[in-house]
């Protein structure tokens, strides 16, 4: 899977995760600029993402995300 | 019901899109507020949020008082300023296996186990009794599920903490038994259901502090919501079945009485046998079954006879064998029973015919299965018949409801309404609340939509107050004719404010409707006014989608309209002036 198409996906999973059509990511994206995203939707998150590129994150990975780019990165690796 | 949470649901895609379905949920109108709250063990917030979900699906509209992190124990024997403000009228106790702070170690002397599991058990049933004490809330506490590790392998369960953790939940349930308002939530259930292996999601414990797998919240949540709307009186009464390829294989118009699958000959006929003895148990706990099939009525019958099915014909209450749209006769059905379509649960294999229902009749609950052992499972696991109180009245309904058909029957055959009122021999016994009868008055009370002049609900622990303050004036009525007891029908409380009495609620059964009841139960209202010297009684009026029919009974007992307002009346009772209302009931035992 390409990066585009990774991003394509994210960019679904946001949406449904937050309830807003009108999300864009890119790979600077935080949760600072996502106003429902707290640590608690973190959670969600992140599992609807395992669930929808059927993966795990390793601890140390959820906990050392500092944005959208290097969830992509993960997922871009795992996939190869 | 909402699709995304039907059972079975799919649990990830209710946690991937919860918000959305808070967000269509919320733009429904009405519902009963409750307040709800979740002491936890663990991490709650996602259990929480699905959780409203669920009860907002089922009519109840939550609020939530969530404890700090694992903060359960001190909020239940201590309390706090924002608990306490907040009232609840259910406490949801979300404890698991990771809670329980002495389990067994390896070679500890058998006396040294027993007494920890008292220390254990003592602990949990200090919190329940301070939180019933302190609230007279409903409490729910989970049972203990197993653990993800057994370090002695196969020994655990005989010697080492998974036998403690057994004789740990042994001590739950017998507190359950031993006290009202008090319910489990069977988590270890859940999780055997679930998957230990995958319930068991170690990162979701390690990172968020979730005792169980994110995946599995939906399952939990949808557990504690089957609870509460079966207390909240909310739970399903009617299950109307399809016959051909539902009860039996093939189709009896068709294949004849030795054509369909039905009996332990064939692997086929066993799984419909397997259904219809479920279905059949169904109906020993209190749950109504009907028939809504496109068949000639005597085609239906037959099939109902095959001697090797465990359904017969007098198992049903109605039986709808027809070529009329479904939709129509489910409205029938509900309409004969004097029930809302809402209270129906049907069962269709044929999913066009199960379409055309939900868009025709979105009120009714429509099932989803693609053969009789799914049908099964989903009637087994949906949480609509959820039982949580089996009253005698709850199963013996089937027969309250026979005999009404009965009745309904026998009206027909006589001169005037009034004859056959009279050839009824009602009796009814109407008097103040005995403990023995305080559940089924607060069951009555929280299900009853249709004759009902204000919808207001009451917790049990509510209604035992009421029934010990002398300030309340109470009549519950009983009636019995000569089909049978119909149980507690009719439901009266009031208010005292020295001379006048304000009424909090009137309410009575629709099985009873057109037999004089509400008549009786005025006439033993002013009596027992008079007693006290009480000189006017007020009712109110509060219309809601489903009370219509009461509209006018004030102005039928001869109160006066005071005021009105958005619909909203309220009536006036001079008690001294008030002549008794004739009915055909003899009262007294």
């Amino acid at each position: 899977m390409s990066k585009e198409q990774i991003m394509e996906r994210l960019t679904e999973i946001f949406r449904d995760v937050f309830d807003d059509e009108s999300i864009e990511i890119s790979d600077s994206t935080t949760a600072d600029d996502i106003e429902a995203w707290d640590s608690l939707e973190h959670i969600t998150l992140i599992s609807a993402v395992e669930k929808a590129f059927k993966m795990r994150f390793t601890m140390r990975e959820v906990s050392g995300m500092k944005n959208v780019g290097e969830m992509a990165e993960i997922l871009l690796e795992r996939g190869k | 019901m909402l699709k995304e949470l039907e059972f079975p649901f799919d649990n990830d895609e209710i946690m991937r899109s919860k918000r959305k379905l808070l967000r269509i949920l919320k733009e429904r109108e009405g519902g009963i507020p409750l307040r709800i709250a979740v002491l936890g063990g663990s991490t709650t917030s996602d259990i929480v949020k699905v959780m409203e979900l669920f009860l907002r699906d089922r009519g109840i509209i939550p609020t939530f008082y969530e404890s700090e992190y694992a903060q359960y124990q001190s909020d239940a024997l201590f309390g706090n300023p924002e608990l306490d403000a907040f009232k609840p009228e259910i406490a949801f106790i979300h404890t698991t296996s990771r809670n329980i702070e002495e389990l067994p170690e390896i070679n500890e002397d058998p006396e040294l186990i027993n007494s920890k599991l008292e220390r254990e058990s003592a602990r949990f049933e200090a919190i329940w009794k301070a939180l019933s004490e302190r609230y007279g809330c409903i409490i729910i506490q989970n049972n203990f599920e197993l653990p993800s590790e057994r370090l002695m392998g196969n020994r655990e369960a005989s010697y080492g903490r998974i036998d403690f953790i057994s004789r740990l939940n042994t001590r739950i349930y017998e507190y359950a038994r031993n006290h009202e308002s008090f319910y489990v939530n069977d988590l270890n259930y859940l999780a055997a259901r679930y998957g230990l292996e995958r319930w068991h999601e170690e990162r979701h414990w390690h990172l968020y502090k979730y005792a169980m797998s994110v995946s599995a919240i939906p399952d939990v949540a949808h557990s504690v919501a089957s609870i509460i709307c079966s207390v909240m009186g909310r739970n399903k009464k009617v299950l109307a079945l399809d016959l051909d390829n539902t009860l039996w294989g093939g189709v009896i118009g068709d294949d004849g009485i030795s054509g369909i699958e039905i009996g332990s000959e064939t692997s086929e006929g066993q799984s419909f046998l397997a259904l219809q003895k479920y279905i059949k148990r169904m109906k020993d706990l209190g749950i109504l079954l009907t028939v809504c099939s496109k068949n000639d009525m005597e085609n239906a019958l037959e099939g109902l006879n095959h001697q090797d099915g465990a359904l017969k014909p007098s198992d049903f209450i109605c039986i709808k064998a027809n070529w009329d749209e479904k939709w129509r006769n489910l409205e029938e059905t509900a309409r004969e029973l004097n029930l809302l379509p809402e209270s129906i649960v049907f069962v269709d294999d044929n999913p066009a015919e199960r379409e055309i229902v939900r868009v025709y009749l979105p009120e009714v609950t429509v099932l989803d299965f693609d053969n009789p052992e799914e049908c099964l499972r989903v009637l087994d696991g949906c949480g609509l018949f959820e039982v949580t109180t089996l009253s005698e009245d709850d199963s013996k309904r089937g027969e309250m409801y026979l005999a009404n058909a009965q009745r309904e029957e026998q009206s027909k055959r006589f001169e005037s309404y009034d004859d056959f009122l009279e050839s009824l021999k009602m009796r009814a016994e109407i008097g103040d609340f005995e403990p023995v009868h305080i559940p089924r008055i607060t069951q009555l009370t929280n299900k009853s939509n249709q004759f009902n002049v204000t919808t207001k609900r009451y917790t049990l622990a509510e209604m035992e107050e009421v029934a010990a303050n002398t300030d309340y004036v109470r009549l519950c009525g009983r009636l019995t004719d000569k089909f049978g007891d119909n149980g507690i029908v009719s439901v009266v409380i009031g208010k005292r404010d020295n001379a006048v009495l304000h009424l909090d609620l009137w309410l009575m059964s629709c099985r009873v409707l057109k037999r004089g009841m509400e008549f009786a139960m005025l006439n033993a209202l002013v009596a027992k006014c008079r007693e006290l010297g009480i000189r006017e009684i007020f009712g109110y009026y509060f219309p809601t989608k489903k009370n219509a029919m009461v509209k006018d009974l004030f102005a039928e007992f001869g109160f006066t309209k005071t005021s009105e307002n958005e619909g909203n009346s309220v009536w006036k009772l001079n008690v001294e002036t008030f002549n008794p209302i004739d009915t055909k009931i003899q009262i007294g035992e």
